[in-house]
Formats: structure tokens, sequence, C-alpha cells
């Protein structure tokens, strides 16, 4: 009996039935789930599919320009999610991307979906690999891999996943594919049974370099609990306005790590 | 607190040694990471799909002899369904809400022997006005949210932005206004709110100044029946639908060409700055779900739409059903402004009835045509129309409703100068409320709203003078 039990725990129909769908019923919810990606690569098709909310989904870059929240139950744990707007990177100023950027730096959500488009993957995974700088706990949703199915491309999850520390999975969310193994990834993530070991950027220069673990040991120094300090080190040299008012209020201290660092 | 300060003061300290190429050497490791990453684990299947679909319409309706009369066309289309499709739906929807529940209510309202005042309040006010806001605004919504949205959908709009943003650069403005203007077609409030997409603040606030421009839905139907009167009217009736959806098509252009000016002489005085340049993705076209978009367009746009129609005209109807029966020496509140205002009316090729209306609609332009007939009625003292002093009514056919404009001494002039100043004059009191919500400045915001109202005044005057002149 337990066998049968756990075999319909790994089966996807099952737990695509374990999906139960709040739409905007956020109460005490156990996890927070944030939704990133490109313009038009279909955040708010995947917000849907999870919440069974009726946003308005549109074919062109910018629809979302705030952010919508909603929430959905999986294996009895309640997620919130929040979509975000959708943005090339995390780097410049525009008001949706400091949203985008703001809400996974201090919203700390626990998992954070990266949504590409998986037939212009290298433009999508600029986007990627700066969340990846951010966060530590991400789940990569290859979306519309019908799509690139038809342009003929082929593209190598598992390798990806491997390159990437992160689940990939593919989805053409349009159609509800990869939805029950999306959201078996996210259950993983957010309850520690995988654990993310996020791909890190490394080829900068020399100057560079010296200049970030300087700062790194300082900001490690200043606020002992703060997780992502490289990142902030790194943004502390471009200048990032923000990111330095954050040091100056002391605002940024509350950022902590996540436990499965230690 | 001093460590702080120390670490910012470091790093401005490194920023100056490594120099200005950090931001670039960063974004090249960035590039090169995901290059790399994508050489691994994408492949490609045999040859690239033999016929590149998207290409060859992208090739179409961005050409540069195609695209715009493709635009034109697309337009007209939508606009011809909305107009001749709403016709029936609207008929019917008035003949249960008006001619068959309006009098109910108001014999059960009398025979429970409620004071006069509170039945015509509350049913000749309040009701009357909501019953045709439903009546005619909920099936042309019904079919252009729809129809506007499948567009959406199969990615047709970012072609018009494609199309048009050399325009909006060439006049000094960011060229995703193209996509919020769009927008404000639906609703201007929404496309206040789309700016966001703009990253600079110079180039926001003139997409946000110049959104007004774009005609909403509100005030679609009111071009929509005065092109039919008058413009319709004034030619032979077999060209008669095609001019009077031409009026309606040149009216829009109008819009789109004075945010065009309007962002030229901003971006020449006040808000000087060079345009920035962006790179607009084409999203792939891809195959509309219809029955989801008709029914999520339904649901999102145009019951959210309606409702705010509704909570606007049951107070609406209140007020006007107040001022045209609160009299002092019997004469109505309504009349006094109406005479008061009828001179400078006049001057400017419209009456004291027109601008009492935009007064009364400032919370909805949605209302400003049943507010029109109703006044006209009151101060010609025409009889045998409506039901009384201050009662919205719907008329049973245009050519009524066009016995009753001429009556009320309205001309070909008049009809013209509506369409006019429906394109120009303040915008609606929720995208005000927007504008000010997303610019956090009361200036800008009364820049916003009085700057259409002037222009408004400015142009009627100017062909209302050349029209009595020729």
């Amino acid at each position: 009996m337990k066998d049968i039990n756990k075999d319909c725990v790994n089966c996807p129909a099952h737990n695509i039935n374990n999906l139960v769908k709040l739409g905007v019923d956020m109460k005490n919810f156990d996890f927070v789930v944030a939704l990133a990606g490109n313009p038009n690569v279909g955040k708010s098709t995947v917000f849907n599919a999870l919440t069974g909310l009726k946003q308005h989904t549109g074919n062109w870059p910018g629809k979302t320009v705030g952010r919508a929240e909603g929430a959905f139950m999986y294996n009895n744990k309640r997620y919130k999610i929040v979509d975000l707007p959708g943005t090339y990177s995390l780097l410049s100023t525009s008001v949706d991307e400091e949203i985008a950027r703001d809400f996974i730096l201090f919203g700390q959500p626990d998992v954070t979906i990266i949504v590409v488009d998986a037939s212009t993957l290298e433009r999508n995974l600029n986007l990627t690999l700066q969340v990846l700088e951010i966060t530590d706990r991400a789940v990569l949703c290859l979306n519309l891999i019908d799509e690139a199915e038809r342009h003929n491309l082929k593209i190598d999850d598992r390798l990806l996943s491997k390159e990437l520390g992160i689940p990939v999975i593919p989805c053409a969310a349009r159609q509800g594919i990869g939805i029950p193994e999306l959201l078996k990834s996210i259950h993983q993530v957010a309850n520690r049974e995988f654990i993310c070991k996020p791909y890190r950027m490394t080829n900068t220069t020399k100057n560079i370099s010296k200049a970030v673990e300087d700062l790194n040991d300082r900001l490690k120094k200043e606020f002992p609990k703060l997780s992502n300090t490289r990142w902030i080190a790194l943004r502390l040299l471009e200048g990032d306005q923000s990111i330095i008012d954050a040091i100056k209020t002391g605002e940024i201290g509350n950022l902590t790590i996540p436990e499965n660092e230690n | 607190m001093e460590n702080r300060e120390k670490i910012i003061e470091i790093a401005n300290k490194y920023r100056w040694e490594i120099g200005e190429n950090i931001h670039d050497a960063i974004l090249e490791s960035i590039y090169s990471s995901a290059s790399n990453i994508t050489s691994k684990v994408v492949n490609k299947i045999g040859e690239k799909s033999k016929f590149n679909w998207d290409k060859w319409i992208d090739k179409i309706v961005t050409g540069k002899l195609t695209g715009f009369p493709i635009m034109f066309v697309m337009l007209a289309i939508v606009f011809w369904i909305t107009i001749s499709g709403a016709n029936y739906p609207s008929k019917f929807l008035s003949w249960i809400l008006i001619d068959n529940i309006h009098p109910y209510l108001k014999s059960l309202a009398l025979s429970l022997s409620f004071p006069n005042w509170i039945v015509g309040l509350s049913i000749d006010g309040a009701y009357l006005a909501t019953a045709w806001v439903v009546s005619v605004m909920l099936p042309p919504m019904a079919i252009f949210f729809p129809l506007f949205t499948l567009l959406e959908d199969f990615g047709y709009l970012p072609r018009v932005a494609f199309n048009m943003d050399f325009l909006y650069k060439k006049v000094g403005a960011h060229g995703k206004q193209a996509l919020t203007m769009t927008m404000g077609f639906g609703c201007n409030a929404a496309g206040v709110v789309a700016t966001r997409i703009i990253d600079s603040p110079r180039e926001r606030l003139l997409a946000i100044i110049t959104n007004n421009f774009s005609l909403c839905n509100g005030r679609w139907p009111t071009q929509i029946l005065i092109a039919t009167i008058f413009i319709g009217g004034a030619v032979p009736n077999y060209l008669a639908g095609i001019a009077s959806s031409a009026a309606v098509v040149f009216i829009a252009l109008l819009g789109v060409t004075f945010s065009l000016i309007v962002s030229y002489f901003l971006s020449n005085t006040v808000l000087k700055g060079e345009a920035s340049s962006f790179a607009l993705e084409l999203p792939p076209y891809r195959p509309p779900r219809i029955l989801q978009t008709i029914y999520t367009s339904l649901i999102d746009r145009t019951l959210i739409v309606l409702w705010r129609a509704i909570v606007f005209a049951a107070p609406a109807g209140i007020v006007i059903w107040l001022v045209s029966n609160i009299t002092i020496n019997n004469i109505s509140l309504a009349e006094y402004f109406i005479n008061w205002t009828n001179p400078f009316g006049f001057f400017i090729g419209l009456n004291g009835v027109i601008l009492l209306a935009y007064i009364i609609a400032i919370p909805a332009n949605e209302i400003v045509i049943p507010t029109v007939l109703m006044l006209t009625v009151l101060t010609n003292k025409l009889s045998g129309y409506g039901s009384g002093a201050g009662v919205m009514f719907e008329l049973d056919s245009i050519q009524q409703t066009e016995y009753l404009l001429r009556a009320g001494g309205w001309t070909l002039l008049t009809g013209v100068n509506l369409m006019l100043f429906s394109l120009l004059h303040n915008p609606c009191s929720t995208t005000i409320y927007s504008i000010y919500k997303e610019t956090r400045s009361l200036k800008w915001t009364m820049i916003s709203t009085l700057l259409p109202i002037l222009m408004g005044f400015t142009i009627c005057f100017l062909v209302a003078t050349f029209w009595r002149a020729l």
C-alpha cells in the first residue's frame, strides 16, 4: 500500500490533482514565489495557469507594468505568487526593472521562477544570469518549447540545468504542458529538497575582481547576515544609487542568508 | 554607521580607479556566459524551417508603403464591425431597460405613493442614466474590446508601434509612446498607467500628457452617432455609411497628429531633451485563442469599464435631474447656465448645452450624448420627447435624434465642432487621477487637464470662424 502511494506522489498526474488554485486568496501563505523573465515570454500565462486567475495576457512586450499577486496550494503548502513586469536586465533604472529587481532583492521570495522563451534562449539567459547573481533559489521555466521545436531547435534541458545549477522545466504554458513538473520543482526548491548551486560569473578583469573582493569582505563585516554581498559589491562599483541608499539607511542589512548556505 | 559611509567611499574610489568601463565589463561577462551556455545546450536540427511566415507578414504590415494603409484599413474594419454590430443589441437592451422596466418602476413607485421628488431623483435620474449607459455602451464594448484583444493576442499591436515609432522619435518623444497611445484607444487611464514602460521621466511625461489625444472608448459612441447624423446626412444616401466611418477614422488620426504636434512643441520648450533609443522586440505571431480571448476581454475589460460607467452614471443622472428641476423664478439652474454660456458657445461654434454637458460628464465621457439630448429638450421646451424635465432618454431612431438636435438649433458646424471638442477636451476624472498618481505632480496634472481644453476652444473657434466666413 505504501509503495503505491509513493508511486502516486511521483506521478505528475497525481501532483496536478494536488494543485488547488486559490486565486487572490493569499492568507497565511507558507512560501512566496516570484515570476521573473524577459517581456513577452508568457509570465502572465504561467501565473494564470498556477493561480486560476484570468490576468489579462497579451502578445506584446511590456504588458504587465505593476505586479500582480495570486495564490495556489500544492501538497498542502500555500504559495503566494507575484507576477513581476518583464525586463531585459536588472541593471538599468526604469520603473519596471526596479520593481522586478527590488522584489527579488528585498522581497526575498522563497523561489524565483525565471520564465524564458526557449526559441531565443541566449538573449533570455542574460536576465537569468543576473537573477542568479541575486538569489540562490530559482527554477527555470523553459517556456514556449513548442515554438522552439517549430523552429527546429532542440534544447538539452538536463545539461542546461547542470550548467545553471537550478531545475529546468520545459513548458508550453498556453497548453498547460509542463505545469505539473514546474509545480513539483517549485515545491522541491521551496522545501529545500533541491539545493540550487547557481551559476556565478567569474570572467571579469583582475582590477574588478580585486575591488569586488575587497568590498565583499567589508560588506560581510558590516552586515554579517547579508547573503548576496558579491552582487551588492558589483552594484556599488557601478554606482547604483538605490543600493547606495539601502546601505546608508542600513535597509540592506535585512537581507538574510538563506538557511541552505550554512 | 561610519563603516557604511566608508564602504561607499571606498567603492567610489575603486570606481574612479577602474574607470568607465566597469558597466561594460560586467555586461560583457554576462553576455559571454550566456552565449557560452547557449552554444552548449541548443542544437539546431536540419535546415531552418522552409518558409518563415512571421517574416513574410512583417514585411507587409511593417512595410514602408504598405504599413500605414493596412493600419488604417484594420482600424476602419474594427469600427465598421463595431458600429454595425452594436445597433441591434443596443436597441434590444434599451427596449427592455427603458421602454419596459422604466415605466414599470415608475408606476410601482407612484403606486407606493413615494414623494414626487424621490421618484424623479432615483428613477428618472439615477436609474435612467444607468440604463442608458448600459444599453449604449455594453454592445459596442462587447464587440470592440474582444476585437482589439484578438489583434493584441495575434501580435499586431507591437507592429503598429513599430510603424509609428519613427514619428514619435522625430518629435523628440520615446518610440514606445506609440504603444501607450494605442492603449489609450481603449482607455486613457489605462494608457497613462502603461507609460511605465518608458524609462526616461521626460519622455514619460510627454506620453502621459498626450495620451488624452487617443479617442477612448467613452468617446467612440459620441463620434459615431454625431458622424452618422451630420456627416452621413450631408452626403448622398449611398455614401452615408462610408462618409461617416471615414469621418470617425479622420478624427482618430487627427488625435494621433495632435499627440505628435504637442509632443514636438513640449519637447522643444519645457521638456527639452534627446530622444532615447530603444529596441522594440517584435514578438512572434501567435494564433489567438479566440474563445479564451473573448471570455477574458469580456471579464477583464468590458465589465470593468462598464461598471465604472455605471458607478458614475447614477450620480450624474441625479445631478442632471437636480439642475433641471431646481428653479429660481421658474427658470431652472441648467437654463441659467446654458443661457449664460450660449454666447461663448456660439462664438466657438458650439452651444451652452454642450458646454454644460461636458461639465456634468467630467466623471465619464460616456454620458455626454444623453445629457446633451436631455438638456436640448429642456431648454427648447420641445414637447413629445422624453417624459419631463431631467429625464435621460433614448430616442427610438437616429432620425428622431437628428430632428431633435436640429430643432435645438444644431447645424453641420455644431456637429463637426462637437466631434472636434470630443477629441480635444479635458480627460475624464479617472484619467486625471491616474495622471496625478503617476506623476505625483499637481503642475503636470493641471497641464495635462487644461492644455487639451484650451486647444479644443482654439480649434473650434478657428473652424467656426472660417466656416462662417465661407
